[in-house]
């Protein structure tokens, strides 16, 4: 069922009765010839591009909940491509573009908005630094401003200006960048899948792998056996739970990354703003509420909960920013788990295992790459080779040296 | 959280910097023939559990001591806490 505005005048004369479920239910096959574990938005993702962009058709997802209830569920749904390194940039700017045409891609309203991120300067030397990434940015295609104070004023007029400590002298604006409805993006990728053949099968965890002779022939899950040519994982936060059954150690750490949202209000937030002297980052969501967010909480963690020093530091970066938030009354916070990599940036590659394939690490990045990732992991799904985009992502860089470590910080994940 | 710290006793985490997991006490032999193989590992891959965690926090706001914390993943529940230097001489270092 395609959705147009024909279908809505035409269901809204007859009693909204004929609009089916935007995806089947159905029971797993015994074989599938690619089974993509973890139903979130990456996953999803590459179950639809693998269907419409590589033709493959005995495609399946396997999901332990609910779609969608994981961190594309969770996350502060903003979009970007504002990176300053060669292995990042071309694969965020990328996923850039396709989050420009998803909507028409998938037929589907994920009420993609591009109201412009801007990253706050407070001091010369990070004038320097977001030079630098701007023009990094514009050499790979995507677009940057660099803003003087009288140009951020006249944006944001509310901001603290008078800060002694964190002055703010200016800002790097991607007016490309913006917000996107999450759930609706793994919604969107899942009626796409769908309606190309893909199973999308809730309620089956997946307990184990199957591998013999170096090969491996499927997986085991609640619902048992389920036979594949080719595995691949995209579980986020239990990437290393999940791998740690096909006997892996992977070089990533999983931490809590708390967010926040604030009652509704009238319209006060035009784009996405972040705090460079602290850690902070806050848009208004079209419901009017301000979502925003900072650190990790920075120890390991598998509870989607953190900690109230993490709350106090973020209402304070906040207040730091924009006096007036302290205004607003604060409805909901949650955590979600990231899966820190060691060197902040993320891993689509094959493993060991013989086909058996692996997406993940994406630290607190991954919303915003959720199209370019899912392209780039069909892509390597169907063509063992990677995509040429997400060419530098390989398990082996750390051995090999070849980081890529945009902060700087070294091996040390809840630092980045 | 709370970290009751074996000299102090409790304190929150807060006044803590958490570094990760406690095997990073186990520093490879650097003569050893496999040591660029274990050096790598021991830098850049990790167990990353979910349940019981030992893990080493640095008590900057406080005596900066080095802790080992037997820690929960999944609940936060801390069972265990012990001096890393108690730990690392238990284990043959720091002689």
């Amino acid at each position: 069922m395609r959705y147009s505005g024909f279908k809505v005048i035409r269901e809204a004369l007859r009693g909204h009765k004929g609009w089916g479920p935007a995806w089947r239910d159905p029971e797993p096959k015994s074989h599938y010839d690619i089974i993509i574990i973890g139903g979130g938005g990456h996953g999803l993702a590459t179950a639809h591009y693998l269907a419409k962009i590589y033709g493959q058709r005995n495609v399946a997802v396997i999901e332990k909940g609910w779609i969608g209830g994981g961190n594309v569920g969770r996350n502060t749904t903003i979009i970007r491509s504002n990176y300053l390194l060669d292995g990042n940039e071309p694969f965020y700017e990328f996923s850039l573009k396709l989050w420009e045409g998803l909507e028409q891609d998938l037929n589907y309203n994920a009420m993609v908005s591009q109201r412009g991120i801007m990253n706050l300067i407070h001091s010369d030397a990070q004038r320097d630094a977001f030079t630098r990434r701007g023009n990094a940015m514009i050499l790979n295609g995507a677009d940057a401003e660099l803003l003087d104070e009288a140009q951020i004023r006249a944006e944001y007029p509310f901001l603290n200006f008078n800060d002694a400590r964190f002055p703010i002298k200016g800002g790097l604006a991607q007016r490309r960048g913006g917000t996107v409805r999450h759930d609706a993006v793994a919604w969107g990728y899942a009626r796409g899948a769908d309606q190309n053949g893909v199973d999308i099968i809730q309620n089956c965890e997946v307990t184990g792998f199957r591998i013999e002779d170096g090969k491996c022939l499927g997986v085991e899950t609640s619902k048992g056996f389920i036979g594949a040519n080719k595995v691949g994982c995209a579980v986020a936060g239990n990437s290393g739970r999940m791998m740690s059954k096909a006997g892996m150690r992977l070089p990533i750490e999983s931490h809590v990354l708390q967010a926040f949202v604030s009652e509704g209000l009238k319209p006060v937030l035009p784009g996405v703003i972040t705090f460079g002297a602290g850690h902070f980052y806050v848009s208004q969501s079209d419901k009017g509420g301000l979502v925003f967010g900072g650190d990790l909480d920075g120890y390991n963690t598998y509870a989607q909960r953190g900690n109230l020093p993490v709350v106090e530091d973020v209402c304070e970066g906040g207040m730091g920013l924009m006096p007036m938030i302290g205004r607003a009354r604060l409805l909901r916070m949650w955590g979600g788990i990231m899966d820190m990599s060691m060197d902040g940036s993320p891993i689509i590659d094959r493993t060991h295992v013989d086909g058996l394939y692996f997406n993940g690490g994406w630290c607190y990045g991954g919303f915003k790459a959720t199209p370019a990732s899912g392209y780039c992991f069909a892509h390597l799904l169907a063509n063992d080779a990677p995509h040429p985009v997400a060419t530098a992502y390989r398990f082996d860089r750390f051995d090999k040296g070849r980081m890529i470590d945009e902060k700087g910080m070294g091996n040390q994940p809840n630092l980045h | 959280m709370i970290i009751n710290h074996p000299l102090l006793g409790p304190r929150d985490s807060a006044e803590f910097v958490y570094l990760g997991d406690a095997t990073l006490i186990d520093r490879p032999d650097w003569q050893s023939e496999t040591a660029l193989k274990d050096f790598s590992d021991y830098a850049y891959l990790r167990d990353n559990p979910a349940g019981e965690h030992r893990e080493l926090w640095f008590h900057e706001g406080g005596d900066r001591s080095w802790l080992v914390v037997t820690r929960n993943t999944l609940t936060h529940e801390i069972s265990k806490v012990e001096l890393a230097r108690d730990v690392a001489r238990a284990r043959g270092r720091s002689k």
